[in-house]
């Protein structure tokens, strides 16, 4: 045995030893509610601080036909095992119908074609996942805005509420759901997208219906969304945080960062 | 010269003696690092730690980076994944095209007695488990931490005279950078007066940190951000996108490391408690000629 090698063992046993020790502490950390308390209290400052920067009206990046991504990912669910679905699908959504209702004067029941003549919208913007990667695409939608204009929204509606047919977790049963503000849900770039690249969204991105919220992270842009709701308070649906993730794993609401 | 009468040491466990082959020496405690700049710096150390290990969680959440807006996912600069063997997982690391196997370390690792699939070790990441959402929080817990902690220390600097007297290399400093190279090289340590100043390379090694790889780590950490590229599409215009922007963070981040490692080392090769009570308390010993006249700043600390 060299002197080298031994020195080497001895740094790497030191090293390990040092990670093990800084890792048991750091987990005692984690795992105690007043740490994480605090730490969380963090997304309240964030988003604060990005409504005061950022105006209402402020448009995310859009970007040229020939920076589309050849290969767009299709992540969190990317099929919906439900034979009406299926159905559905195979014959381009005729019986579809998307419920737009809450807190509104005059709920609505809208059709694809419905969304097609509504005031549209079509952007190359950068979908952007909590995970880190980024895709182009360009997506074609009606404007969120508008439809809830039309819908009458009440002056006590604080939140836009998004159900989708999709389960991620069959074992867990709960279905997808986002939320997002009134600030967002107005937002010239928020779309209901039915059209993916000049296609009509496909299965795996959400079809017949996502939503675009481009200042916003990938979990944020809900797919197969077949109900709208204008709500006053996300704490009483399912988990009470305001989204699927949101619930069952602790992402932020805020997606902004 | 060295028979002349020695005043009394302030460390009386180490009493001078005079010896006629060397020049008397006195021990001058000098109160040398303030307290805000002690402050900051713990702040910024434990920030540091904290933003690197939740840094490694979030990248393990994808553990391969690009080039660019969008990500090219065949063909990354950097991925490290497991693959699947008989049962178990390796794992292959690829930079650049070139892939090594780097099972244990990257790729794959031992988790609670089994090779897992993940990018950075479970003992580099807080949470230790894979656990992006709470990766996040600590990350963004710790960047208000550090920004904050870091913007009312570039205040000071700038308003104050830490910067200029300090940090700022002198004519004389750039004259002397072929010296200190050698100096460095040779292990030779300044004596006396010049070991309480920050040498040339020093100075230089800090400005790059300072004003260089951490304002970076903040500029590419918001160009990740959605919210903050549509208030200021001039971040991810200046990285040349969302995803080099990541590749750029990533980078800085290890430099950091790497500025840990030899700031860590020089700390020992130049005493280490004399360092470690100049950064915790703010006084640092020097030696100086018995003879030598009271000194600049000379018993503030007694």
């Amino acid at each position: 045995m060299s002197g080298p090698l031994l020195n080497r063992r001895f740094f790497a046993t030191a090293l390990a030893g040092a990670g093990a020790s800084a890792l048991a502490a750091c987990d005692r950390l984690a795992s105690s509610h007043h740490v994480m308390k605090t730490i969380y209290s963090a997304e309240g400052l964030t988003r604060r601080i990005q409504r005061l920067i950022l105006s209402p009206g402020q448009l995310a990046p859009e970007f040229q036909p020939h920076e589309i991504s050849p290969m767009f990912r299709a992540n969190g669910s990317v099929g919906v095992d439900d034979p009406d679905y299926q159905d559905q699908l195979a014959k381009g959504f005729p019986d579809w119908r998307l419920e737009v209702g809450g807190l509104v004067k005059r709920p609505l029941k809208l059709s694809l074609a419905d969304l097609r003549a509504r005031p549209g919208r079509t952007q190359i913007t950068r979908h952007d996942c909590v995970e880190g990667w980024s895709c182009i695409g360009q997506w074609t939608g009606a404007k969120l805005g508008p439809i809830l204009m039309e819908a009458g929204l009440l002056p006590t509606a604080k939140y836009v509420v998004f159900y989708c047919a999709d389960t991620i977790d069959p074992e867990a049963g709960a279905k997808y759901y986002e939320s997002i503000g009134l600030a967002d849900a107005f937002h010239p770039q928020t779309i209901l997208a039915y059209a993916m690249n000049g296609q009509p969204l496909t299965e795996p991105h959400g079809a017949p219906v996502r939503l675009r919220v481009e200042r916003q992270l990938g979990y944020k842009q809900a797919k197969y969304i077949m109900r709208i709701e204008a709500v006053n308070d996300l704490k009483p649906i399912n988990g009470g945080k305001g989204g699927y993730w949101e619930d069952s794993t602790g992402y932020e609401w805020y997606a902004g960062i | 010269m060295s028979d002349i009468a020695v005043t009394p040491p302030l460390n009386p466990g180490a009493p001078v003696k005079p010896d006629p082959a060397k020049p008397a020496l006195r021990t001058v405690v000098l109160y040398r690092t303030k307290l805000w700049v002690r402050v900051w710096h713990w702040i910024n150390a434990l920030s540091l730690f904290f933003l690197l290990v939740s840094g490694l969680q979030i990248f393990n959440a994808h553990p391969a980076l690009y080039w660019g807006q969008a990500a090219n996912f065949t063909h990354p600069i950097l991925a490290m994944q497991g693959v699947p063997v008989g049962g178990s997982w390796r794992g292959v690391t690829t930079v650049f095209g070139h892939s090594f196997t780097t099972t244990g370390l990257f790729g794959a690792s031992d988790y609670h007695g089994s090779i897992m699939r993940r990018g950075f070790p479970s003992w580099l990441t807080i949470p230790s488990d894979r656990d992006l959402a709470n990766g996040r929080r600590w990350h963004f817990f710790f960047a208000w931490a550090f920004a904050i902690n870091g913007a009312a220390y570039f205040l000071y600097i700038l308003i104050g005279r830490h910067l200029k007297k300090d940090l700022w290399p002198t004519a004389e400093d750039i004259r002397s950078i072929p010296r200190s190279i050698i100096d460095h090289i040779l292990f030779r340590h300044p004596h006396g007066e010049a070991a309480a100043r920050f040498n040339v390379l020093q100075k230089l090694a800090y400005l790059v940190v300072l004003l260089g790889l951490l304002p970076l780590m903040i500029l590419t950490g918001l160009t990740m951000s959605p919210g903050m590229n549509a208030a200021f599409p001039i971040l991810p215009w200046i990285f040349g996108g969302r995803q080099s922007a990541r590749t750029i963070h990533f980078i800085c981040a290890w430099s950091l490391v790497g500025f840990f490692a030899i700031h860590i080392f020089q700390v020992f090769a130049a005493g280490v408690f004399n360092e470690m009570r100049s950064i915790i308390t703010g006084r640092f010993a020097i030696k100086v000629p018995a003879d030598a006249p009271p000194f600049d700043g000379e018993g503030v600390a007694r």
